[in-house]
């Protein structure tokens, strides 16, 4: 079966209904990129996954014994929390020293167990929160817009480093993401939600479906264009770039 | 031994203070000082209440703390802004006690017995009430240690992992109201939240990681009880507040040593 199968699910606030009949299934081993405006109830989504938001209607089912490593939007330590990374990575499941210090190598930052959480940089904290899902070897991890924070060449860093750990342990990832030109290369799939599944399948696919243009068509037009300038797109050496770039953000 | 009144004071005072500690850290964590206050405020209405029934005072304020930590618990995230609530609530709360206390007049009472603690006339039963709650408070709060903090770090976290973050909230409110009912006879209800937060804080600046802030601050707490009961009784200062006064130099002279290391205040 799949690890996470969610049917008709809806979730409302109050009078306000932020997500309907919404399906899909993520499978072992799977990639999916969820997108979306804001307000398009992705967070509630995973807010649902997790059991932190009553659902109204619909089901959600979750492989029995299924291991979950959460990567939270973002984490705000207080000041007054003393929090060494070591004791940030053993916070929910008891680990040896050992096997932090692989979930650490695994996430790309090996030398900070010692360090505390409030002296790490944007870039260095993310990859401490991605390391601490890894710790108990999840069977599928959830990242909802884990790179908050960090410029464009940081998070794209971050992204090939999920990829790379991922294909290699066989974790299935699905995560929410603005920045579709980065996460969409990565991804298996990608899921155009917006308060319902708009359109959903292969990154081409997505990117081309109107449902999807008709959300980030004129928005987003910048970031689209990067991201079919850097897979869909031949240049054309016998005109300049700038030209080419205006031409595809109006489009 | 035990029929030395300061032996008692000592021992009442070290319970409160073991107690205090890692509840404290959890209401300087996640920003609940003003929670802390309004909790043992609104005690004094339960100390008004216990008398008027003539009822032992412990019962009464745990249940008045109880009801007021989860009124606040749960109209927080209805559309008040909390300090606002606590402000109204608290004030309210103390209010009514010190007016109801005035109708009994069959009875004379030293309110400031009840203000500001007395530390010096603590009974054998009194000292097992401290213990006993000092017992359940740390027991408590040592089971869902690791809940505990997850819950206050991030909520989303906490329901990834499993747990319920709603079911830990209330755990710290049980606590903190257990803690007031049975600090109000060493302090006094305007002197608890001191007792919470001030080991907290001062803990902070020698800490690395949060098991070892709680038993810094337990030994701050401690070691503020002991001194200040001395410094009463040398000097003929009033119990309660001298042992507040104790913690309060320990802060500061704690948070000089830590800009002193270079460390962050709190």
């Amino acid at each position: 079966m799949s690890l996470i199968t969610v049917k008709d699910l809806t979730v409302s606030y109050g009078a306000n209904t932020i997500l309907k009949n919404v399906s899909f299934s993520l499978d072992a081993g799977e990639i999916v990129t969820i997108v979306g405006p804001n307000g398009s109830g992705k967070t509630s989504l995973f807010r649902a996954i997790i059991g932190a938001t009553e659902t109204a209607a619909g089901r959600i089912e979750l492989k029995p014994g299924l291991k979950i490593g959460y990567v939270p939007q973002r984490l705000h330590i207080d000041q007054t929390l003393p929090m060494s990374v070591d004791r940030f990575m053993r916070l929910t499941d008891r680990v040896s020293k050992t096997r932090s210090k692989e979930a650490l190598e695994a996430a790309g930052v090996p030398d900070l167990s010692k360090r505390q959480m409030s002296q790490l940089s944007g870039g260095q904290f993310q990859r401490v929160l991605l390391a601490r899902a890894l710790i108990n070897k999840p069977d599928v991890l959830l990242l909802d817009e884990a790179t908050q924070g960090l410029d464009q060449p940081g998070s794209a860093a971050f992204y090939q480093q999920i990829e790379s750990v991922c294909r290699e342990t066989g974790c299935a990832v699905l995560m929410i993401s603005h920045e579709l030109h980065v996460v969409m290369s990565a991804s298996d799939r990608v899921i155009c939600l917006n308060g319902h599944v708009c359109c959903q399948g292969t990154p081409a696919v997505v990117a081309s479906a109107p449902e999807y243009r008709a959300l980030f068509g004129t928005g987003t037009g910048g970031a689209l264009a990067l991201y079919r300038h850097d897979h869909d797109h031949d240049h054309d050496h016998d005109h300049d770039h700038d030209h080419a770039h205006s031409h595809e953000a109006a489009e | 031994m035990l029929d030395d009144f300061m032996v008692r004071a000592t021992l009442a005072g070290v319970g409160v203070a073991f107690a205090a500690a890692p509840l404290g850290c959890f209401v300087v964590w996640r920003r609940m000082a003003y929670f802390g206050d309004a909790t043992a405020h609104a005690a004094i209405l339960g100390v008004a209440l216990s008398l008027a029934f003539q009822m032992p005072i412990f019962p009464g304020a745990l249940a008045v703390a109880l009801v007021m930590a989860l009124t606040v618990t749960f109209l927080t995230g209805r559309g008040y802004a909390m300090d606002t609530l606590l402000g109204v609530l608290a004030h309210s709360a103390l209010a009514f006690g010190l007016v109801a206390v005035s109708f009994l007049s069959g009875i004379r009472i030293d309110l400031m017995a009840y203000l500001f603690g007395d530390i010096l006339a603590v009974s054998h039963t009194d000292l097992l009430v401290v213990w006993g709650g000092a017992v359940l408070v740390v027991a408590l709060i040592a089971w869902r240690w690791s809940a505990l903090l997850t819950s206050t770090l991030n909520v989303e976290l906490a329901y990834a992992s499993g747990l319920n973050p709603k079911r830990e909230q209330l755990i710290l409110t049980l606590a903190l109201a257990i803690v007031v009912a049975v600090a109000i006879k060493v302090v006094g209800v305007l002197l608890i939240a001191a007792l919470l937060i001030i080991p907290a804080a001062a803990a902070r600046n020698l800490a690395r990681t949060p098991e070892m802030m709680a038993m810094m601050a337990a030994a701050i707490g401690t070691v503020s009880a002991i001194g200040g009961l001395q410094g009463a009784y040398v000097f003929d200062t009033p119990a309660g507040p001298s042992i507040v006064c104790v913690a309060a130099i320990l802060f500061a002279v704690l948070s000089i040593f830590g800009w002193g290391k270079g460390r962050q205040i709190p």
